[in-house]
């Protein structure tokens, strides 16, 4: 069992955590924050292996990683 | 306590020291070189930090640093160093940092010369670094006082928050008078001095203390905020204005022809003439400032009665000073200016000539 | 479940104020998950630069020091004589470290200060809109070096680390790089250990993080991550100089 959350306030869409997932299960919102950023989301928590790639890599430190 | 006969600079030192200084950050430079190295030798055995820094500009942000952290802290240089030092200064009055910052001037401008000057008294008082800032200056006269401004300049940059500048000069830093010195203060007393600022200082987050993230900084980016740090920083100017001016009256009296007014090494000249004039019939008067910021306006206009013919200012430099002495003055009487320049100091002959031809 | 991963205590809420995909977040995250893990929040303090990061006293949740550019060595020597009892750090970029401070890093390494010195390097000064650093590439086209960086005019990029090996007193150098999952985990046990000998007061250590600046590079922050790995890392080259702890 895994989960990643991401806080919209602190991201800023940059793509980051996209890009080093490795399960590919990061995808930007249709969503946007107050400060206009698609913020990023997990889409399959299942698939989620809590690797903490996205949070090393997050430079907003907008990542929760549960297990 | 018996007196000792000490140069300046080092009685500037021992007297720093004894205030409960305990760090000090310089670079040599003649003439203040003497500071320096009594300082090497004497802050090891109190236990304190002395360190020669890579450049003045180091030095200074060493003293930020330091005074960041509530702790009494000073350094010292000459005309040239100092300069380097007026970024760091304007950052530790916009940081309300308290610190002791010693200027033994020279001759200039540039690299000038090594002999004494008064030079430095727009750099002082008038900003050298920039933005709206004030330093409270001292200007000493005598090796004691010198010494005795020590004391001062750290009790005054405590209650304050704002540093503090001794304005000496080579002549000060070099002679030898007799000094006699304040009781050193304690470790016990260091320590409460160290732990006066802790509401605001730099300093670990202690067991059943109220937390804490204290900012040493100058920086504020949004203007209102700025504005609002910058007013309060003159309601501070102003109540130090009320309360801190000093200044001597030499033969100040109903009856005065003229008034001079000279501050630093140039008083005590002017007051062997004065001496001299007054011991032939003449009544001269001499106000001295003693704090060039706050500057005793009030003093010299309160003197200038009927009788009083002409001001008179004399000073070590190309006439620094008497703008002030004509801003008190106010067009009430003529002000008539002398200096040296180039490191030169007039004598009592060439003052008293002066005198007379403006009489 | 548990949270295995989140915000560290060092850090405050407050939200970084830099560009998305910049990495001086990953910087003080990496220094705020340190100081966590040592348990010196209490007893730490840092200098913030001027730079991109002159807000870094907004973001490290303890009592911080803002300085004079260039001037945070000099700042922090003052703080650590005035307290040795507290661990001081600093936060640079390469105007404020290898142009204006070129003086303060040298001197405070060379009378081996107890402090860490966090450099970050990306080539280029971020907050005033994209100049030329002394760390810029030859070649690289800059603000102020709009026809590239001509190196028989303005010479070669500087290579702070190996600058500051020349010198006796340093305890540790590193330069590492945050521009990969596997770096980032490199460059964390850097940042550690740089801040645990800090706290064992055994001298000057310094961690030069090669970084990257989408915004003015003018690439996105993916390709920002490629660029510096291709053109940063052969000129910077990521590894460890000196480390006075291991025999």
């Amino acid at each position: 069992m895994a989960r990643m959350t991401v806080n919209p306030i602190y991201c800023k869409g940059c793509g980051l955590c996209i890009a080093a997932c490795p399960k590919k299960i990061i995808r930007f919102s249709v969503n946007i924050n107050e400060k206009g950023y698609n913020y990023a989301e997990c889409f399959d928590q299942d698939a989620c292996i809590a690797c903490k790639m996205c949070y090393t890599t997050c430079p907003d430190v907008a990542i929760t990683i549960e297990k | 306590m018996a007196k000792v006969l000490m140069k300046g600079n080092e009685a500037v030192a021992e007297a720093s020291i004894r205030s409960g200084c305990r760090l000090y950050f310089a670079y040599p430079i003649t003439p203040q070189s003497e500071l320096i190295e009594y300082m090497a030798r004497m802050m090891p055995k109190v236990g304190g930090t002395f360190l020669q820094a890579e450049s003045e500009v180091a030095a200074i942000n060493m003293v930020y640093g330091a005074a960041g952290t509530g702790k009494r802290v000073m350094t010292s240089s000459s005309s040239p160093g100092i300069s380097l030092k007026m970024e760091g200064i304007s950052y530790l009055a916009g940081a309300n940092l308290p610190a002791v910052i010693i200027n033994v001037q020279r001759g200039g401008p540039g690299l000038g010369d090594i002999q004494p000057a008064q030079g430095d008294y727009f750099q002082a008082t008038k900003g050298g670094g920039h933005g709206d800032y004030r330093l409270i200056v001292l200007a000493p006269a005598s090796v004691q006082e010198f010494a005795d401004m020590a004391s001062e300049s750290f009790d005054l940059a405590d209650k304050y928050r704002i540093p503090v500048m001794i304005l000496s000069d080579g002549m000060l830093g070099q002679m030898m008078e007799p000094v006699e010195f304040k009781k050193a203060a304690t470790d016990a007393e260091i320590e409460e001095m160290g732990n006066r600022h802790k509401e605001w200082c730099i300093h670990p987050q202690e067991e059943g203390e109220a937390y804490h993230q204290n900012q040493i900084n100058s920086l504020e980016i949004d203007p209102t905020v700025l504005e609002k740090h910058v007013m309060k920083l003159d309601e501070k100017y102003k109540l130090i204005e009320k309360n801190e001016i000093q200044v001597e009256e030499y033969n100040i009296n109903s009856n005065n022809e003229m008034i001079c007014v000279a501050f630093g090494t140039a008083s005590r000249i002017v007051k062997s003439a004065i001496d001299k004039l007054n011991a032939e019939g003449r009544n001269i008067g001499l106000i001295r400032p003693i704090t060039v910021w706050p500057y005793p306006y009030a003093t010299i206009a309160k003197s200038l009665h009927d009788k009083v013919k002409k001001v008179m200012v004399f000073e070590l430099n190309l006439g620094q000073m008497v703008e002030d002495v004509r801003l008190a003055v106010n067009g009430k009487v003529p002000v008539g200016f002398f200096g040296k320049v180039g490191g030169i100091v007039f004598t009592p002959e060439e003052i008293k000539a002066q005198i007379e031809e403006n009489l | 479940m548990q949270v295995i991963a989140t915000r560290p205590k060092s850090l405050t809420d407050t939200q970084f104020t830099y560009c998305p995909g910049c990495l001086h977040g990953v910087a003080h995250r990496l220094i705020a998950e340190a100081i966590d893990e040592l348990g010196i929040q209490d007893t730490t303090t840092g200098v913030a630069p001027v730079g991109c990061s002159v807000f870094a006293y907004k973001f490290f949740d303890m009592d911080m020091a803002e300085a004079a550019h260039g001037r945070a060595p000099a700042v922090a020597t003052g703080m650590k004589r005035a307290r040795p009892d507290m661990q001081v750090f600093t936060y640079q970029g390469d105007g404020d470290l290898a142009a204006i401070g070129t003086a303060e890093i040298v001197h405070a390494a060379n009378r081996g200060e107890n402090i860490s010195v966090f450099f970050v390097n990306n080539a280029i000064y971020g907050m005033t809109g994209g100049q030329m650093a002394p760390t810029t590439l030859p070649d690289m086209k800059t603000t102020t070096s709009p026809y590239g960086r001509n190196t028989d005019d303005v010479g070669f990029p500087i290579r702070v680390c190996e600058l500051l090996n020349t010198l006796e007193a340093p305890y540790f150098i590193e330069r590492v790089s945050l521009l990969s999952f596997a770096d980032i985990v490199k460059a964390k046990k850097a940042v550690l250990k740089a801040l645990t000998y800090n706290k064992e007061r055994k001298g000057f250590t310094i961690v030069e993080l090669i970084s990257t600046c989408p915004t003015n590079w003018g690439m996105t922050p993916v390709d920002s991550l490629k660029w510096a790995k291709d053109k940063m890392v052969p000129y910077f080259p990521v590894k460890n100089f000196r480390d006075k702890g291991v025999k």
